[in-house]
């Protein structure tokens, strides 16, 4: 009885083309955005930011980004950690050479230049195709983490090979540095997430999204029909490449503060998204989410649970989640493909019958 | 032969025009195979050209050829008068020449609509920027594009469907909507790969009025590769025979009935 | 002789042992791809899931017992035996087809007829899944391996050419032990493919799922028998590498390197992953040996995949793959 379509016309293609054409869906969507930017900032603290609002936020813009590339334009990426460590890097090379300018501009450049690295990583998948590229992005992974420990540039000479974050600030406001505000970083890293979010809605949802997944789909028969296949995975490429960036920054910059490369963009984060967005739904935006939030939730409720409340040591638990993880992954692969997206989609369509499917 | 440069008006009463594509000796290998063998024809504006003959003649290589997706080692195909360089499929596509597959290469994992939408990706100029906000050209093309597109829903009855994954269609479905994204291209040429493979007698009715409207009202030239003789004799206007990678018979449907070569090459004589 | 030719030739000789291990790994990679056209990244962490239950069976460690402890509160670790290497091998063979038998039941005759890409990734989910129930099984410290391999340096060789060179060739015993039981293992896999009934039955699977099925062949058994059989080789590989440096995390990683073996040598190709494996082998060792210092070192991290990566752009289907043809 909630969710209904009956009698929410539309009287031009305009209306039919918005991001989201059911009324009940636009209104719950401007919930959301008041829920986050005007309610949350206020009750949020240290331990809810760190431990799962910035994690969260940021992982959405990395699996964004992979989604677009691996979801929407089928080209599968083991690379993502190491260019997240492209913006990352990027951006603290750009923070310390310019310490005047908008830690914003720096992250969008940061951005920017991990787009045009994961643009020369992705040239190849012009002849190679599917888990050959997959495997060729691995060199992406492993040579670039090389590259920002060995060469002492990358970490400015610093003795302990780490990169820290210096202060920057906002409108006055401290973004990164270690005397943040819980609802600074926080408010900085959702209005980030929202523009990436309304971007790749827009990308997605028009000619270059549909000559993305005719790509996906069927290479051939895509270019037949006139896609150019070097522009279109190039600017997969690039685009996915722009957002994992910006991730990068945002989760060394804001999130972590201080990172190293091996440690923080090692080939398991690689994985981590990957996996955020086979679980939440290849080829969908609020899949992306929807993976981030759930691989983000499920650490912090197993260590809640078995760690806080049964008193299991953290070890056990920790590999507990690689179990549940490999076996989720391998659950959706087998029962929906589409993942979390698809099972919300199936929901909404009983939904929009319930009570009376008939 | 007629004249490439005079055009003349059919029985029915639609007027054909002068030569728009035209093969000259075209020869295609694989490795060693042959697969087509210094093969000639051209296809004029505004008539339908069907390309027929018995399996493994070379047709769908020689609408492949066409299309741009293989470039064959001898031979130049003519477009619009001018010689045109080996190209790639897409740069093909975008003079003008659309196609259908014989084996349905739809986008599975889209809509219709969105399916439909691909064939208008010529007609759309805006940048990555300009779609990144939805403004400016991205907004009105958009919609510009979503125009041309209902009316071919329209056309082709396909309006119920419209937002229907194209995974879950029926097989006759799926070949209208292939027919309706070629279509969306508005294109000089229609190249229909056996439009009308493993349909029933009415789907093939509905298919062949589809593809005479098409002709009849857009003035689409189209050339159609058919194993259906009935269909092919009715439906066209001039006919290219095929066998064994080499051009056997040309002429208008009666003309090519009477062939002797064609006669041997349907009914088996033995090859030499 | 020049110091530095002589250096030489020894990472190139240790680089084609490395090599051999490498083709090791894509051995089972290529087993699997052939016959299912599944393309296991779990091939890794089967290596050490079975090095860790060899060790676990060989300690008397009893399986899952940090988890029985933890939720009953006792205090278990050891039966109070200690298995022999022989026996312990036997099964953990056992484990290994018990494994091949669950991951068919249970993931793979799910997904026939999936797109490869979708195989692939939940092989990943496997390889997290396996590597879970490995550690839980038998916990994750560092293990060492011990089922009586010969180790250290190899006098013999390093005396003759002592006296060729004036420098004495350091090569590890393991490491000779390794080639010749590759060699073997290899030579007994091309036979068993060759000349064995179930051998043929699986030539024939991989080459046509359809046409296999109607002249009675059991798919079901098949992938069954290649996923034990990979299973095997991952034990060998495992009992390697396991000896080599320790059973932990890591040899997952190392087995990362059979891919770009692969992508040298074709997935389809038995001696395309013993060349690929030696090439990647003495490449990497040579290219440390005479770059590495001059770039920071630890070139190894990436060489094999850039070096792959490059390759592949010029040869897509690798050195003895078979041509791809495009077709609409």
């Amino acid at each position: 009885m909630f969710y209904r379509e009956a009698g929410d016309f539309k009287t031009s293609y305009a209306e039919d083309n918005q991001t989201f054409p059911v009324k009940f869906d636009r209104y719950r969507y401007y919930a959301v955005l008041f829920m986050g930017f005007a309610i949350i900032p206020f009750l949020i603290n240290d331990y809810w930011v760190n431990a799962i609002f910035l994690p969260f936020l940021i992982y959405s813009i990395a699996a964004i980004g992979l989604n677009i590339l691996t979801g929407y334009c089928g080209q599968v990426s083991l690379g993502t950690g190491g260019f997240m460590a492209v913006g990352a890097y990027g951006c603290y090379k750009l923070m310390t050479a310019f310490p005047d300018v908008s830690i914003l501009i720096h992250v969008l450049l940061a951005g920017g230049i991990t787009g045009i690295v994961c643009v020369v990583f992705g040239l190849p998948s012009l002849r190679i195709k599917g888990f050959y590229l997959a495997v060729a992005t691995l060199a992406a992974q492993f040579f670039l983490v090389w590259l920002f420990n060995r060469v002492p540039w990358f970490y400015n000479y610093s003795a302990s090979g780490q990169i820290n974050a210096p202060e920057r600030t906002i409108f006055g406001i401290e973004v990164t540095g270690p005397n943040t505000e819980a609802w600074a970083t926080y408010l900085f890293c959702l209005v980030i997430l929202t523009v990436c979010a309304l971007i790749a809605r827009n990308l997605t949802r028009g000619m270059q999204g549909r000559q993305w997944m005719a790509i996906r789909d069927m290479d051939i028969a895509a270019e037949i029909i006139g896609v150019n296949p070097l522009k279109a995975k190039i600017s997969a490429f690039a685009v996915s490449g722009f957002f994992v960036g910006i991730a990068g920054a945002l989760f060394f910059a804001v999130y972590l503060g201080a990172a190293e490369a091996g440690d923080s963009f090692g080939i398991t984060k690689s994985f981590l998204v990957l996996f955020m967005i086979i679980i939440g739904g290849l080829g969908s935006i609020f899949g992306s989410f929807a993976g981030a939030a759930f691989l983000v939730l499920l650490p912090v409720f197993l260590k809640n649970v078995l760690v806080g409340t049964l008193g299991w040591p953290t070890d056990l638990a920790a590999h507990l989640e690689f179990i549940i993880v490999g076996g989720l992954i391998i659950m959706f692969l087998i029962l929906e493909p589409h993942g979390l997206a698809q099972l919300w989609r199936v929901a909404k369509e009983k939904l929009r019958l319930w009570p009376f499917p008939h | 032969m007629l004249d490439a440069s005079d055009s003349y008006v059919t029985e029915d009463g639609r007027t054909i025009g002068g030569v728009v594509m035209e093969m000259k000796n075209i020869t295609l290998r694989f490795g060693g195979v042959v697969a087509i063998k210094d093969i000639s024809f051209d296809i004029r504006q505004g008539e339908i050209r069907a390309i027929i003959g018995p399996n493994g003649a070379g047709k769908s290589s020689m609408l492949n050829v066409i299309s741009g997706f293989y470039n064959p080692q001898e031979g130049q195909v003519f477009y619009k008068g001018k010689l045109r360089p080996s190209m790639r499929p897409y740069q093909v596509a975008r003079q003008g020449i659309a196609r259908t597959f014989q084996n349905i290469a739809l986008f599975e994992g889209m809509t219709v609509l969105d399916n439909i939408m691909t064939g208008r990706l010529h007609h759309s100029k805006a940048n990555l920027f300009e779609q990144a906000f939805w403004k400016g050209r991205a907004e009105r093309e958009e919609v510009a594009n979503r125009e041309v597109v209902e009316k071919i829903i329209d056309f082709l009855e396909i309006q119920t469907i419209r937002k229907t994954p194209v995974g879950r269609l029926p097989y006759g479905l799926k070949k209208r909507v292939e027919l309706a994204r070629a279509l969306a291209a508005e294109p000089s040429i229609l190249l229909l790969d056996e439009p009308m493979a493993g349909m029933n007698v009415e789907e093939k009715e509905d298919m062949s009025r589809f593809i005479l409207d098409v002709n009849d009202e857009f003035g689409t030239t189209i050339a159609l590769i058919e194993h259906d003789m009935g269909v092919v004799m009715d439906l066209s206007d001039r006919v290219v025979v095929m066998d064994y990678g080499k051009k056997i018979g040309d002429g208008t449907p009666d003309e090519v009935r009477n062939n002797q070569d064609v006669i041997d090459a349907y009914l088996g004589v033995a090859h030499d | 002789m020049p110091d530095q030719l002589i250096f030489g030739m020894e990472v190139f000789l240790n680089g084609l042992m490395a090599g051999v291990l490498y083709a090791l790994v894509a051995l089972g990679f290529v087993l699997i791809y052939k016959a299912s056209g599944i393309f296991n990244y779990a091939q890794g962490v089967m290596a050490l899931f079975s090095a860790l239950t060899l060790v676990g069976i060989m300690e008397g460690q009893v399986p899952f017992g940090h988890l029985i402890n933890a939720i009953f509160g006792t205090e278990i670790h050891h039966f109070g035996w200690h298995v022999p290497a022989v026996l312990a091998i036997l099964l953990t063979m056992g484990v290994m087809v018990l494994l091949a038998v669950c991951v068919q039941k249970f993931v793979f005759r799910h997904l026939v007829g999936q797109e490869p890409i979708i195989l692939f990734m939940a092989t990943i989910g496997l390889a997290y899944f396996l590597e879970g129930v490995g550690d839980i099984m038998w916990g994750s410290e560092i293990k060492k391996l011990e089922v009586g391999l010969p180790q250290g340096i190899n006098t013999l060789i390093d005396e003759t050419t002592y006296g060729w060179f004036g420098y004495g060739f350091f090569i590890d015993n393991l490491d000779l032990v390794a080639t010749a039981i590759a060699i073997l293992l290899v030579s007994a896999l091309v036979i068993f493919a060759q000349y064995t009934k179930q051998g043929r039955a699986m030539r024939a699977v991989a080459d046509d799922h359809q046409a296999a099925l109607s002249v009675g062949v059991s798919l079901n058994f098949i992938w069954i028998m290649v996923w034990s059989v990979a299973g095997f080789v991952a034990l060998v590989a495992g009992i390697m590498w396991g000896a080599k440096s320790g059973v932990q995390f890591s040899l997952s990683l190392i087995a990362l390197k059979a891919l770009p073996v692969l992508m040298l040598g074709g997935f389809t190709s038995i001696p395309g992953a013993i060349i690929g494996g030696l090439i990647i082998g003495v490449g990497e060792k040579m290219f440390e040996f005479a770059v590495g210092p001059l770039v920071g070192g630890a070139t190894e991290n990436w060489f094999a995949y850039v070096l792959a990566l490059i390759f592949l752009v010029f040869r897509p289907q690798g050195l003895f793959g078979e041509k791809i043809i495009e077709r609409v």
